[in-house]
This record gives structure tokens, sequence and C-alpha cells, in this order.
């Protein structure tokens, strides 16, 4: 036993002299930052979104934009050398999944950052993993509750609009334009009822009579049960607050229904990827709100140079909306980790609060209080004719400009100044 | 909300009836061959959404809607025929669970395989131009189309009925579900029997799927949901009663219309609520033969 114990002590004091001693050579010497680099794994970005299920048309333009924001990090050398990744996972719109696969990112891929989500009940899900790990998640799609004390943390930054934001301006245009009586078809979770909560909350300055609100369970894929209650309402405005597949049955089965003869069809977010997938029929005249359209090209030279980037990566496409949010999630936290010359988290946090930026849309920036973008929204018709290409859905009606004003305030959010 | 008229009342009624007709037509291949199969297709939406897409194909191809409809339940029901022969007969006669468990994989084979060939995203699926829009029918406005659907479902199953209960070869099926046994022994081929009947079952499911793609547009998982709606219909109709499908069918749409509209949260439960009182107080459903699964 005693002797045993001699052994293993006095290896270890060998090993230990050893290490120490080439420790001390690195130290001195010039080689150390090349194998110190070399040590450094490339930055990975885990992005959790839903791929298969209901949001699947929209998911993939989000990871076909995510590559492109990495590429181009790539191609400009990266951070001295160092290349990033995109790790990619499937969270299937469950919240559980997305919590699953977003714990397996952090602690089996070692993933640096996290942007990603597609709805506003799972990136809630993401946020809990990743603000207990201390990980930074951008979170590409609508949802209020990140915004607010109790959700937020220092690691939450949230690229995409709010429902707030989005119903707001949506509500500011259509409740001016085409009557007071308003009816609802709306999600039965988080994204239809915030952007509910928003609809009624900017209808009170337009006086807006609420005639009723139906909702309905997330992956319907039958509305013909609801729509004539919906009709005998007889709103001057139906507004459908829900999402990807939801949205596209909705709007067909209300089309066939006749409800749009007598009543404007209004949505809080109209997706590009929607509406092709469902055809100019189905979402013919309806207003909504979008992040991003490819058209503003005209406007933006950074919308122009993404539109090309996208259009050389995926032979001629165009980007979407979802699609762009993601491209500015990925490209902003790239660039706050050349800006902060490492990927150190606090660093990183820093350099992302500091970003003015203009990637794709025209000027944004993170709100200090709780990093809500601070950008544009624009109001959208979809078109049913005088197309010049597939890619040609959306009319711009209007655009409602980046305002601190149109967010809720620090103070309403619970964030203590 | 106010506003509780008679017309709408009798317009939800009605709505009710008329998704009810796309549950009997869905359900009613389920019902016919695990009636005269004991096999549980778990494949059934997956028949079904590649009758959607099969549908779409021959649209692209230059094919018309109404062409569409004698073509694809001929080309769904040829597959279902080299199904039945290739990978459910060898299962015959091992226990319910060995073609069950088949069938359920391979639906997620076929979902999979139309996610290669067709992609994950869905495709729009216009309403054919003469049926587009919305008629009066008294009460208010329906969708033409969905008028259609009802049609195209009665007719599905007056031929049905026509076929099992007047031809003599709808008699060797019903006999052939009774007592395989005694079949076989007058002289009749009965692998042969179930073949057909496997190959009808499917046809219908792909018929089913091309008159929900105007409805719903095309999507790979668009058998998923509806499946379970469909074992609910045939578990409350009674397993392997067509008949029962029938009733059960209808009697779940106007459940879900009706909750629709005085709650519309509940609309997708009530549909497991009806099944769960069904089963304690019948519990072989409306018209089903007990002792079937055993």
């Amino acid at each position: 036993m005693t002797s045993k114990v001699t052994r293993t002590g006095s290896m270890s004091r060998r090993r230990l002299l050893t290490t120490a001693g080439a420790g001390a050579v690195l130290a001195v010497s010039p080689f150390r930052i090349k194998l110190v680099q070399a040590q450094e794994a490339t930055i990975k970005i885990g992005f959790p979104v839903p791929l298969t299920g209901p949001y699947g048309a929209e998911a993939q333009d989000q990871v076909r934009a995510g590559q492109l924001a990495v590429a181009q990090f790539n191609d400009a050398g990266g951070l001295n050398g160092r290349k990033a990744e995109l790790v990619v996972r499937d969270d299937k719109l469950n919240p559980g999944e997305a919590a699953t696969r977003t714990l397996e990112l952090v602690e089996k891929e070692k993933v640096n950052f996290v942007v990603g989500s597609l709805s506003a009940a799972v990136q809630l899900a993401i946020n809990n993993v990743t603000k207990e790990r201390g990980i930074i998640f951008n979170s590409i799609s609508q949802s209020d509750a990140i915004n607010e004390a109790s959700d937020f943390s220092k690691y939450t930054f949230h690229e995409a609009l709010n429902p707030h934001m989005t119903s707001g301006a949506v509500g500011r245009y259509a409740f001016a334009k085409f009557g007071k009586k308003v009816a609802f078809l709306t999600a039965d979770y988080a994204y239809g009822h915030e952007m509910v909560r928003g609809f009624l909350e900017v209808g009170k300055q337009f006086n807006i009579e609420n005639l009723g609100d139906i909702r309905h369970p997330l992956g319907t894929s039958d509305f013909s049960t609801v729509l004539p209650r919906l009709q005998a309402l007889k709103p001057d405005i139906l507004c459908i607050s829900n999402f990807g597949r939801d949205q596209q049955i909705a709007l067909k089965q209300a089309t066939d229904f006749g409800i749009k003869k007598s009543t404007q069809i209004i949505a809080p977010v109209l997706s590009h990827a929607s509406r092709v997938a469902a055809g100019a029929q189905a979402f013919e005249g309806v207003i909504g709100g979008s992040s991003f359209y490819w058209g503003i090209e005209d406007k933006f030279a950074s919308t122009k140079a993404f539109n090309d980037a996208f259009r050389k990566m995926y032979d001629g496409k165009v980007p979407t909306d979802y699609g762009a949010l993601a491209y500015g999630g990925v490209r902003a936290m790239l660039e706050a980790v050349k800006g902060a010359g490492t990927v150190d988290t606090d660093k990183v946090i820093a350099a992302l609060e500091a970003l003015k930026y203009d990637y794709y849309k025209g000027p944004q920036y993170y709100r200090k209080c709780d990093h809500q973008s601070v950008q544009s929204v624009l109001i959208v018709k979809s078109k049913s004719r005088d197309m010049k290409n597939d890619a040609d859905v959306f009319e711009v009606l209007s655009t409602e400009e980046p305002n601190e004003k149109n967010l809720r305030t620090c103070d309403d959010l619970g964030h203590k100044s | 909300m106010a506003g509780l008229s008679f017309d709408l009342i009798a317009l939800q009624l009605f709505a009710g009836l008329a998704l009810g007709a796309i549950y009997v037509l869905f359900a009613i291949g389920l019902s016919l061959i695990f009636g005269m199969l004991t096999v549980v297709n778990f494949a059934h939406g997956a028949f079904y959404m590649v009758g959607a897409y099969v549908g779409l194909y021959l649209i692209s191809l230059g094919g018309n809607f109404w062409l569409c409809l004698i073509a694809v339940p001929l080309l769904i029901g040829l597959f279902g025929l080299a199904v039945e022969r290739v990978l459910i007969r060898p299962l015959y006669g091992r226990g319910i669970d060995y073609p069950l468990l088949l069938t359920f994989g391979l639906s997620y084979v076929m979902v999979e395989c139309v996610r290669i060939a067709f992609g994950k995203t869905g495709y729009p699926f216009d309403t054919p131009e003469i049926l587009q829009g919305a008629v009066n029918i008294g009460v208010g406005y329906f969708p033409l189309y969905r008028l259609f659907v009802i049609g195209a479902t009665a007719v599905v199953l007056l031929a049905l009925w026509l076929f099992l209960e007047k031809t003599s070869f709808g008699l060797i099926i019903r006999a052939g579900a009774r007592d395989p046994q005694i079949v076989r022994v007058l002289g009749v081929d009965v692998s042969r029997v179930w073949l057909i009947v496997f190959g009808i079952g499917t046809a219908i499911a792909g018929f089913a799927g091309l008159l929900a793609a105007p409805l719903q547009g095309v999507i790979p998982e668009m058998g998923g949901t509806i499946l379970a709606e469909a074992f609910v219909v045939t578990v409350v109709g009674g397993m392997g009663s067509i008949g029962g499908a029938v009733l059960a069918g209808l009697l779940v749409g106007v459940v879900v219309s009706m909750t629709s509209l005085f709650a519309p949260e509940m609309a997708k439960v009530s549909i497991f609520a009806l099944m769960a009182v069904v089963l304690v107080v019948r519990p072989q459903g409306f018209f089903g033969r007990a002792g079937l699964l055993s």
C-alpha cells in the first residue's frame, strides 16, 4: 500500500514538472499563439428550427439564409482564420423537443451561441435552457414574453419583430381604413394571444368594436365549422392571427366561404413562404405585417446586397421574411464576434449591445433594456395579378419606420433602469 | 358573442355534416380493410397523402381534376395491390399486431419518400374552376366544392354498397370475412379476395386524399392528423362496420361543428370525449362485432 502511494505520487510529480516545463517554454515561445489557435475549434452556432410540421416551409428558408451568413463570415476570413459553422436541429415545433435539442447543442455539440426558433412558445423553452447555461440566444421569431423581465436575461436577444410592434403597425393601418367592427380568428397559443392583445390595445385609439374571438388549436386542418359563425358576425375586418400551414388553410377556406366579398381579412404577419405554398387565390387581397420583403431592394443597398448573395447561393431564389431574420440573427452574432475579437460571452454581449447595423432591411439596433431589435415594420398586401415572377407575391403598402415609441416601454416590461 | 340565429345553427349543422362526409370517405376504406382482413392499416393516412400528390403530379403534367378523379384511385389501388401482395400477405395468420406494425412503418417510409421526391414544403392545389365560390343553400352561403365532396362521398358509398351486396364477388367477400376456412373449402381463392379488398380500400383512401387537396393544399404530413380522427370514427362506428363508419363519421362531424359553435377551443377534444363515452356505454361501437380483435 505505502509503496504504491509513493509511486503514484512520484509519477504525478514528474508529470507536473514536465507539463510546467513545457508550459514555461510555450509561454515565451512565438509558437504559442498558433498552437492555441489550432486547439480552438470552429465557432459553432446552434440552430434549432421546426423543419418538420406546419411551419416547415418557413423553417427551411431560415436554414438557407443562416447558412449564407455563415458562408459570408467564413469567406471573409472568419475570426482571424477561425471558421464558423451552423449546427441545425429540428425542434419539431415542440417546446419539449426544442429544450432537449438545445441542451444537446450546448452539452454535446458545445455550441458557442444559439440562434433560431420559429414559435412564440418554443423560443421561450430554448431561452430557458440558454439563460441557465449562460449561452447567448438570438431569437428569430415573434414573441412579446421574451422581452419581459421575467423571461429576459442578459443572454437573450430578439432579432425578430414582436407581436406588439407587428399588430400595432397592422392595426394602425387597417383600423383607419376598413372599419371598426373587428372579429378575430386566433391560434390558441402564445403567438395568437399576444397578437390579439396587441390589436385590441392599438384598437382603443380607433374605438374598434370587438365582435368576438374564436380560438383554434395549433395545427388545425379544417376551419369549416368556425367560418359560418365568423361570417354571421358580419365584421368589417376579420383578423386571422395564426401562422404557417394554419394560416394557409384558414385563408384558403375563408376564401371558399366567400368571406372576402364583404370583409377585409388582415393578418399580423403574412409569410412569403406560406403565400407561395398556399397559392395566390387563397391570399388574394389579404393585408398583413412583415419584417422583410425582397422587393424593398430598390430602397436599401443592404437589401440588394443580401438578395444578390442569396440569389447567387441558391440559383436565383429570393430570400423570404423569416429567412431574412435568420440571416440578420446569425450575421449580427458573427459581426459581434468579429467586433469583440473573441467568442467570450460577456464581450460578445457588449458588442451586440453596441451594434448599429443595416444588414438587410435598413437601420436596426438592439435596445439596451430588453435586447429587442428596433426596426421597421412593412405593411404588405398579397397580389394575385400582374405578377412578374413566382416571387412577386406582395405589394408594400406602407412602412412603419424604426421607432422605440412603437415598443412597450422598458418600465412596462418590468426592467429596472 | 351574440347572434345565435336559427339560420346559423342550421348552417352549422350542415357544415358538420359536410365535414362528416369527409371523415366518412376517409374512414370507410380503413373500416373495409379491417372488417374483411382484420388488418389495422396504419398506412391509410399515407395512401391518402400519396393520392393527393399523385393528383398534383398528374395535373402538373397537363391532366385535369376530373381525369384525376378516375386515375388517382386506380393508381393508388394498384399500389395498394402491390403492397398487399408483397408486404401484407406473408403476415396473415400471425396475429393482429404484425400487419399493424408493418403498415405503421410503411407509413413513415411513404411520407419520407414523398418528402424526398417533392420536398418538405407544401403545394397549393386550386379548386377546379367551376366548383369555386360559395352558393346560397337557403340558410347561408356554403362553398360549392364542399357540396361536391358530399356528393362524391355518396356516390362512393352507393357504389361500394352495390358491389358488396348485389354482386357475386361481393358475396364472396362477405363470406370470406365471416369464415375464410369454409370459403376456401368451397374452392375460392381467398387470398385473391383479400388482395382485391385491400386494393379497393387503398383506392378509396387515395380518392379521399385527392378530394381533400383543394380544401387544404398538399403536404407530406397531411395523412397524420386525419388518421387519428378516422380511428375515432371507426372505433365509434364499430371496428369493421361500414354502416357504423358512415353513421359515426357524420356524428363526429356534427359534434365537432356544434362544439365549435359554443366552445371552439374544445372542438378537437370533443371527438375524443365522444369516443370515450361511446366506449364506456358500448365498447364494441355502434355496429361492431365483439371479439373481432381477439
